[in-house]
């Protein structure tokens, strides 16, 4: 909805002040970096194309220095750059996805379910990259997403929705602080009792292997 | 083979014209079916109309397709004034454009649809405007896709291209419907060879692009582009080589006695010291209005045919009213002048093998009628829609087990195997003889008659030179010279003739 790709049926957005319905779609669109789970990368453009997108439709070209810098950013060798796509690993796309959302140096960067798809150990790689990415680059960061640990490891501020309605606004603190009401607190219960359940199994086994 | 070797370097002409034909018609359907595809790939109803359309369009044939369009370009004249040409390369192109629709347009929506919604919303998300997605995303994604339905496209096209021999665009049809009327065999194969050649070549280039699309590999779909590009320009260039409006276009319908006839017409005028071009082999039903329209300058056409078709009468006042109602019709309705009668007639007549007609006595239509319930007639295409068929079933009541149409050579062997019992001959045809057939009275006088008549398009109506080339024709062929040229073009084996050496026999034969 920030950036348009769907329409409001009610209320407004702002995007530094601005009513987003109000503001050119395109040109609002290249000043937010958008990354979701269909990772969505041109199948016909080489990675370093696929990158450089959001500035060549701006009018400018981007370096290849810039190129690598940005892959250097999600952790990749500047010479995937001339690579296609589909020679990539899911992990490996999705950074570049990330950088791809990143190279327009937006304002805002928008993430839907971005790491959905994604094996365990790279999805918690790449959260805690972007994480850093968010406090290097000074960034606004929207995340969507189902899990509810994720969201509790990497955001500063959680909003709970329940059937379209916001139903709490709380820092990950606060939840695991029993706030937020019912709703919320069924998501935390979650992975807190995942979190419990493999304490005890840890304890239990350690107490195993103390048997002679 | 060398014959057809020789046939095929002889074919340059058709060639050209049947690239140029078929380029201009795939060209046509692609600025129609692109665009159309782009929209349809917006919204749903456009989509479904737009594809039911080219489908309804692919289920009729293209014979008749390719026909329909004289009606329809003659009616527009309406708009776009009397120069709106009826036959020829306009209404060819369209019909052909039309039938390349479908392919080409169903790829498209379909590459369309099966886009990867995925890359379709980041063009979104990174800022694409509507324009710049479907240029740099949905056409390349689409382009390989695009590519197979233009190929598809265009190996109908080019097949289908033969077809236009009927309504007068010259085409490697030309060679194919001369060589099936006149049993020369050589003829058919060399307009094959040379479209299915023509076909595979073309489908091995688009081939090559398609995969340079797939591969995005600039070499292959650039080399692919370039050679098609080049020969569709050497036929152009070709073709514009001998182009001149003074030349004289002389029409012959779909059988030997119309060639063997355009054929001594053009010898005449040549010697004379025009210059000709032959439309062989024009559908029966598009002559007189080609003639008419001055589409075409000359054609030999029968009193019958113009009495019952143009002048829309079912009565039969006699040889003589009939010829010369039908003088003053034309020069009062068309413009066409009526030169005179070359002398003798060509009518429709029942044909029997001569043991069948004797095995059931019969030697007239009187006497078939109680026998019909029980036997085949087969007749050419067109004749059991005439009205010489309608006033023959109904004067005499005959009801035939069963009606089969044939080409009118496939008609004499029909006779002979015994898959039909009777046929529709013509009176003029050679086979008549030499295949001994009775042909039955006519007592009840239904048929018409058929007095071969020259006529001349209002274009060249007043040119008394032309006039006066022609005039040693009138009244010079008797139906026997007439029977023995036709059997020489139809016979097959020793003694067989091309048209041409059978119309310079012809008209050695009559004096001249």
């Amino acid at each position: 909805m920030v950036n348009t790709l769907v329409t409001p049926s009610g209320g407004r957005v702002l995007f530094g002040g601005e009513d987003v319905t109000l503001l050119k779609q395109s040109q609002l669109r290249r000043r937010v970096g958008y990354v979701f789970q269909g990772i969505g990368l041109f199948p016909h453009f080489t990675v370093g194309e696929n990158i450089a997108i959001g500035p060549r439709l701006a009018g400018e070209k981007l370096s290849a220095n810039r190129i690598a810098e940005l892959l250097a950013l999600v952790e990749l060798e500047p010479n995937i750059a001339s690579r296609m796509p589909d020679a990539l690993s899911g992990g490996q796309r999705q950074r570049v996805g990330v950088a791809r959302a990143l190279a327009g140096d937006p304002e805002l960067l928008i993430m839907d379910e971005p790491f959905g798809a994604l094996d365990p150990i790279t999805r918690d790689a790449l959260g805690n990259k972007v994480r850093e990415l968010h406090e290097k680059l000074g960034l606004t960061t929207i995340m969507v997403t189902h899990d509810m640990a994720e969201a509790l490891l990497l955001a500063d501020r959680v909003l709970v929705m329940s059937h379209g309605d916001l139903v709490a606004d709380h820092t990950p603190h606060e939840l695991l602080a029993r706030e937020g009401g019912e709703i919320a607190q069924g998501l935390v219960a979650v992975p807190r009792q995942q979190a419990e359940r493999l304490a005890m199994m840890e304890k239990s086994g350690a107490q195993m292997s103390d048997q002679p | 083979m060398n014959e057809i070797w020789s046939i095929l370097l002889g074919l340059g002409d058709k060639f050209a014209a049947h690239i140029v034909l078929s380029a201009s018609a795939i060209g046509l359907g692609m600025l129609v079916a692109l665009p159309l595809a782009v929209w349809a790939s917006r919204s749903p109803t456009i989509a479904r109309f737009a594809l039911g359309f080219a489908s309804l369009v692919q289920t009729i044939p293209a014979l008749a397709l390719l026909a329909l369009f004289f009606p329809i370009l003659l009616s527009l004249r309406v708009v776009f004034g009397e120069d709106l040409p009826t036959l020829g390369f306009l209404p060819a192109l369209l019909a052909l454009a039309l039938y390349a629709l479908l392919p080409i347009l169903r790829n498209a929506v379909t590459a369309q649809a099966n886009l990867d919604p995925g890359v379709l919303e980041a063009a979104d998300g990174v800022g694409m405007t509507k324009w710049q997605k479907l240029a740099l995303v949905e056409a390349p994604l689409s382009a390989p896709f695009v590519m197979a339905g233009i190929r598809t496209a265009s190996v109908w096209t080019i097949g289908a291209a033969t077809l236009a021999t009927t309504i007068g665009q010259p085409s490697l049809g030309d060679p194919i419907f001369a060589g099936l009327q006149t049993q020369n065999w050589a003829l058919v194969l060399a307009g094959c060879i040379a479209s299915a050649g023509l076909a595979l070549v073309v489908d091995a280039l688009l081939g090559l692009v398609e995969r340079g699309f797939a591969n995005r590999n600039r070499w292959q779909y650039g080399a692919g582009i370039a050679v098609v590009a080049l020969g569709v320009m050497g036929a152009l260039a070709y073709q514009s080589g001998g182009d001149d409006d003074d030349t004289i276009i002389i029409a012959s319908k779909q059988f030997s006695e119309q060639y063997i006839l355009a054929q001594l017409i053009g010898s005449r005028l040549e010697a004379a010291g025009y210059s000709v071009e032959y439309r062989d082999g024009l559908g029966s039903a598009v002559v007189h209005s080609a003639v008419a329209s001055s589409s075409i300058d000359i054609s030999v056409d029968y009193t019958g045919t113009i009495w019952t078709n143009e002048l829309e009468r079912t009565d039969n006042p006699g040889r003589e009213v009939m010829y010369d109602t039908i003088v003053e019709w034309e020069r009062a309705n068309t413009g066409v002048r009526v030169l005179g009668r070359l002398g003798f007639e060509n009518a429709y007549a029942f044909a029997m093998r001569e043991d069948r007609a004797a095995e059931l006595g019969v030697t007239s239509l009187e006497q078939l009628v109680r026998f019909s319930p029980d036997l085949t007639v087969g007749g050419d295409p067109e004749f059991f829609e005439r009205p010489e068929w309608i006033a023959v079933r109904d004067a005499y009541g005959m009801r035939f087990g069963e009606t089969r149409n044939f080409s009118p050579t496939f008609m004499y062997n029909a006779l002979r195997s015994g898959e039909a019992d009777v046929i529709s001959a013509y009176t003029s045809d050679g086979r008549i003889a030499a295949d001994r057939l009775v042909v039955l009275e006519d007592p009840r006088g239904a048929l018409p008659s058929y007095d071969a008549m020259l006529m001349m398009s209002p274009r060249i109506a007043d040119d008394e030179g032309i006039a006066r080339a022609l005039q040693p024709l009138i009244g010079a062929i008797s139906v026997d010279a007439m029977r023995e040229a036709n059997f020489a073009v139809d016979r097959e084996g020793e003694g067989k003739l091309s048209p041409a050496d059978a119309a310079a026999d012809l008209a050695q034969k009559i004096g001249l």
